[in-house]
């Protein structure tokens, strides 16, 4: 490397800029951070029973599956809009019904189609997950996904 | 080894192996039942097998790094490791935190983040194993003669303790839960675990090719620096569909496409000083890796992540299977390359010989780097075909993982070879032969 930069001089551009970089990333963090609890997420409506279905979400490990808001594993579909895809915004009654089906008659056990678990829940932890990705659907995503499909 | 305390990394290194062993093998299981979906699917389902595949992942590189600070450090320090005993105890909380995790995980016990699934108690394990460590290698550092090479990784491992604390906040906003999730996981892969790898290579590059130290360090700075000031407003690569604002969009693109600028560095770096320096080093493996190691994460991290990393191809990409062929290559090339370089470099003088099994470990190189490159080929296409049926015209997820089967049979395939490749490996650096498969050309008289 030319000797225009001595070592020093180098390590003083990373000390600063790294620092100054630092700081705008974390300003930026703040201001995320309001904007996610006062715009793009419901506050409001983020109730007990939502908070208890995300840690059901978690206990089970759903995430290694599936993937919400486009993270996780790729195994299984998309949950972020689950609740759209079932049609949950026309009909809520229908869509819970339907997702609590769905999720009490796995593991299909047909041949050559990926498995899910039987995670025997209760209807109340049944309720508070499907609480829980009722909420979700409802972030402001920038408009992600791209369509039902997810 | 110049100081016997160095041999505290042959520990480290034994288990980092061991856990290598295990990541590959369950990745294997994982790609069988792709194929094979209802394989063990009540026994062991699919999530409990990824679970343990990129923890041990994550574990490994972790001791590796460990193992790799405490050769390193008492040989730029030139004095011992303050104190050994403390170097064990911390070796063994991250042995019984780490065993305990997966055995957890195949009985379904975990906390249920991605990557961050770790039980409490094994968090504040790793926590208190960080802290013993950033106390011991920091006194060696203090007390002895202070690099650029041990600065920039210290900082690095200091860096990976400090965010690594984002793991213990977990909010019931599911947004907010992934603005700091991605503080440890993005800010540890892009940004202070370039500071390990630099730092690393930078070490390897000082003894292999014998360039002059002050031309090694500077080059070490600039490459840290564009890696800091590219990969911490990178971030926002993540920050573009989760419930953050619009403007992400924009600062995630434009940093995260610099983000290629480091990797790019040190590929420039690594094959500069191989055709600048004079040195002859007998450990012609250890050279290969570490050429590898910016080679393949030049292409994983910097081609595969440039690739989907604008926020309008993204859209399209987010979520899919070419976010896997990226994180496969990434992680292999940058990472676990890593590793393997400086485990091979490391281990001939940890056990007092002259190197030996080259042969083979360079074999087991191009077993794991053909078939990881292959893994990444059919993910990608996979994950192209994936965009255009499910993102584009709209089809259902599982119909469209119908169409992708064969890819994800040779997908399986290209796992079989990067297993044998690791099991050469590692059979290679732990049992010495006396002769080697091929022997060397002697130098002419
Ligand atoms: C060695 C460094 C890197 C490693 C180990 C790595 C690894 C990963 C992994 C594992 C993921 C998936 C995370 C998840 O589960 O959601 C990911 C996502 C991503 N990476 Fe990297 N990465 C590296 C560098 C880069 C670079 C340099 C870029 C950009 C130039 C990049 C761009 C991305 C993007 C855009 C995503 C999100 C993909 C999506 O939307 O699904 N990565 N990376
Ligand atoms: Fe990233």
């Amino acid at each position: 490397m030319s000797e225009a930069l001595t070592k020093s001089q180098a390590r003083n551009i990373f000390y600063g800029g790294s620092l100054f970089f630092l700081a705008v990333f974390v300003a930026l963090t703040v201001h995320s951070h309001h904007y996610i609890v006062n715009k793009s997420t419901d506050s409001a409506g983020l109730t007990e029973a939502v908070a208890r279905g995300k840690g059901i979400w978690e206990k089970h490990s759903c995430i290694n599956c599936h993937t919400i808001l486009g993270e996780g594993a790729y195994f299984a579909p998309e949950v972020g809009n689950v609740w759209v895809r079932y049609g949950g915004r026309d009909d809520p009654e229908g869509a819970r019904e339907a997702l609590k089906v769905w999720m009490q008659s796995q593991p299909s056990g047909v041949e050559g189609r990926r498995q899910m678990p039987q995670f025997n829940l209760t209807d109340q932890e049944l309720n508070d997950l499907i609480d829980f990705l009722e909420w979700t659907s409802r972030i402001d995503t920038q408009g992600w996904p791209p369509n039902e499909a997810g | 080894m110049k100081y016997e305390s160095q041999k505290v990394a042959y520990y480290y290194i034994l288990a980092a192996l061991i856990l290598f062993a295990a990541q590959v093998t369950f990745g294997l299981v994982a790609g069988y039942i792709y194929v094979d979906p209802n394989f063990l699917s009540e026994t062991l389902p699919f999530n409990r097998v990824r679970m343990v595949h990129t923890s041990s992942l994550i574990v490994w590189l972790l001791l590796g790094f460990f193992g790799a600070a405490y050769y390193l450090i008492p040989d730029e320090a030139e004095r011992d490791i303050h104190s050994p005993l403390l170097a064990y105890v911390q070796l063994a909380i991250l042995l019984i935190g780490g065993a305990g995790a997966v055995i957890g995980y195949l009985f379904g016990i975990h906390e249920g983040r991605e990557f961050l699934e770790q039980p409490l108690w094994v968090k504040i394990g790793i926590v208190v194993a960080a802290l013993i460590f950033l106390f011991n290698v920091t006194m060696t550092f203090l007390k002895g003669r202070k690099t650029a090479i041990s600065n920039v990784l210290l900082l690095g491992l200091w860096g990976v303790a400090l965010f690594f604390l984002f793991a213990l906040y977990n909010p019931h906003n599911l947004g907010l839960d992934k603005l700091y999730w991605w503080y440890v996981v993005h800010i540890w892969v892009e940004g202070v675990w370039e500071l390990v790898m630099a730092a690393i290579l930078a070490y390897l590059m000082l003894k292999l090719t014998g360039v002059d130290r002050e031309v090694i360090e500077k080059w070490l700075y600039v490459i840290v620096a564009t890696a800091l000031f590219s990969g911490l407003l990178g971030t926002g690569h993540h920050y573009y569909w989760i419930g953050t604002p619009a403007y992400w969009q924009w600062v995630g693109s434009v940093f995260s496409v610099l983000e290629v600028v480091p990797f790019f560095l040190m590929v420039i770096f690594v094959f500069a000083m191989v055709w600048k320096g004079g040195r002859d080093h007998p450990n012609k493996a250890a050279l290969l890796w570490a050429l590898g190691c910016a080679t393949l994460a030049f292409f994983g991290a910097g081609v595969w992540g440039f690739m989907h990393t604008l926020s309008v191809i993204n859209y399209y990409t987010h979520g899919t299977q070419v976010t896997a062929a990226h994180g496969h290559l990434a992680f292999f090339g940058a990472y676990v390359s890593l590793n393997l370089a400086i485990f091979t470099y490391a281990m001939p003088y940890l056990l007092g010989r002259e190197p030996y099994n080259q042969v083979l470990n360079m074999v087991s190189f191009w077993l794991m780097s053909g078939g990881m490159a292959f893994m990444t080929f059919t993910l990608t296409f996979a994950g192209v075909v994936q965009t255009h049926l499910q993102r584009v015209n709209g089809e259902y997820f599982m119909d469209v993982q119908e169409q992708l089967h064969l890819f994800y049979l040779m997908r399986l395939g290209s796992g079989v070879v990067v297993v044998l490749g690791a099991l050469v490996f590692i059979y290679a650096v732990l049992v010495p032969r006396s002769r080697e498969l091929i022997a060397a050309q002697q130098p002419a008289e």
